[in-house]
């Protein structure tokens, strides 16, 4: 079992958790000439690579917030969890 | 290649069995080949084989990373069915079908398919009505199906829960009678018989490092046993698509994911068919050795693991449980877990790329198994042909642009959800 570190909560199981998918993906910016392949990319394409991902869960039957979780796919390793908002870079 | 039969068994008994040829030989890459199939599971020795049976293109080679069948092919839980409403689906199973009837004779080799037929459970009227619509579906294309009432569905499978008070009652169920099972490491070495008997060279313990391409062109591809010119490459790796995807700079609507499976110790003869569960994601059959097989949900997470984590598994066992209460008396035997290339209309890709040269099988999601033969007999038509044929024409890769989803659960794009 995972155990992922809510930064509002602390360390908790992951049954409390849902997943939301890769957090890397961005919203193509409205009011700015958006093309299919852009569309393509934010709905369909991911890289979902072997290794480090940055991903989105919520900790519903916690606190209620989305953070981001850095998750090695292969070992399931936790680098590092963000509040939503906090830059990943 | 030696003939398995009752007399070359009697023949060889004589010999302490000690002196069968091997099924398949282990050679050294050569320099150059008219095919490179990346990936030696069911779906790529299926390729190679239908490349010679059927298109007599022999100068192939499968390359596979570990040892052929080593991955989702030794992995699912060996359903066979074609119960799909949207006609892409439907007739691309159903032609499968016709494969896996024919497969024993057809490879030599007894692929052990067992017609045993398959329910899936309703818990609903909303439920029957729509198992309703789906059995007509299915009817207008030519397969079999059944709407059962409770009473019917009760006949055969009694062991079900059937009692008053329970969360999810049993209204009824959709059944598939010519669906079933094979013995799935029979489908990938006898396929790898043949393939290999017909002139394919079965590489294994050979990775795939780097492609050549140039001017859009594929050149050749880049292994760990030596480079190896080639004009069209197969990839046909499942689990790894998104891993190979990114050494060609593709991205793929495809995530990698954990399923996991299960069976318990075995037990006389109980179950005759394939059941599924209506109100959540949970699957059971009984092999022929008497465990009860059994499967359900994605681990919920992306991961190339191959091995699964217990709340999983503790969910889809409550399932089988509150479907099936005799289950939680039983002991668990084994469980296991498989990396999943989920597709984001829960549909495959089987079609030409922007590459020229390059070929792609992958999208299979929860129902890669049961596809092994018509999708290496369409992706060793797209190969040879290099054109898809009508059968695979609606697993193109670029009905994600034009927005002609195959989404048969209509589930959208998150594919952890079930």
């Amino acid at each position: 079992m995972l155990h992922i570190k809510c930064p509002h909560c602390g360390m908790r199981s992951q049954n409390e958790f849902s997943y939301g998918g890769d957090a890397t993906v961005k919203r193509p910016e409205l009011g700015k000439e958006i093309s299919d392949q852009d569309w393509d990319n934010f709905v369909y394409n991911r890289k979902s690579l072997r290794g480090k991902h940055l991903e989105l869960w919520q900790h519903l039957s916690g606190c209620r917030q989305w953070i981001k979780v850095e998750r090695d796919t292969a070992t399931h390793e936790i680098f590092r969890t963000l509040k939503a908002n906090e830059d990943n870079s | 290649m030696q003939k398995y039969s009752i007399f070359n068994l009697i023949k060889n008994a004589f010999s302490n069995h000690q002196k069968w040829d091997l099924a398949w030989k282990d050679p050294t890459p050569k320099k150059e080949y008219d095919v490179v199939i990346i990936g030696g599971g069911g779906h790529g020795l299926a390729t190679a084989y239908y490349l010679a049976k059927e298109h007599n293109i022999t100068n192939v080679a499968i390359i596979e990373k570990g040892w052929i069948g080593g991955g989702n092919v030794g992995r699912n839980t060996t359903i066979i069915r074609s119960n799909y409403m949207h006609d892409d689906n439907a007739l691309f199973s159903e032609f499968g079908m016709d494969l896996w009837r024919k497969m024993s004779q057809d490879l030599n080799y007894n692929v052990m398919f067992s017609p045993r037929g398959i329910i899936n459970l309703a818990h609903s009227d909303a439920q029957m009505n729509l198992y309703a619509r789906r059995g007509n579906s299915m009817r207008l294309n030519g397969i079999d199906a059944e709407l059962l009432n409770r009473e019917q569905v009760r006949e055969i499978i009694p062991m079900a829960d059937f009692s008053k008070n329970v969360r999810f009652p049993i209204f009824g169920g959709l059944m598939q009678p010519s669906a079933g099972t094979a013995r799935h490491d029979a489908v990938a070495w006898g396929y790898a018989r043949q393939a290999d008997s017909m002139g394919v060279d079965i590489i294994q313990n050979c990775e795939v490092i780097g492609f050549d391409i140039s001017g859009g062109k594929v050149e050749g591809v880049r292994t760990s046993r030596g480079d190896i010119k080639v004009k069209k490459i197969g990839l046909c790796v499942a689990g790894s698509t998104n891993i190979l995807a990114d050494k060609l700079n593709m991205t793929l609507p495809i995530e990698t994911h954990l399923l996991q499976a299960c069976v318990s110790e075995p037990v006389k003869p109980v179950l005759d068919k394939v059941v599924t569960f209506g109100a959540g994601h949970f699957y059971i059959s009984q092999s022929d050795k008497g465990e009860m097989v059994m499967g359900g949900d994605l681990d919920g997470y992306n991961s190339y693991a191959q091995r699964g984590n217990l709340p999983t598994l503790q969910h889809v066992l409550t399932e089988g449980i509150a479907m099936m209460p005799f289950l939680s008396k039983l002991k668990m035997l084994r469980t296991w877990g498989g990396i999943m290339d989920m597709s984001m209309d829960g549909s495959p890709i089987i079609d030409k790329t922007h590459i020229e040269g390059l070929y792609l099988n992958c999208g299979w999601c929860y129902g890669g198994f049961k596809a092994t033969p018509a999708s290496g007999w369409t992706f060793a038509h797209t190969i040879a042909q290099d054109r898809v044929h009508e059968l695979n024409a609606g697993y193109n890769l670029n009905r994600f642009n034009t927005g002609h989803l195959l989404d048969e659960k209509g589930l959208g794009t998150k594919t952890w959800i079930s």
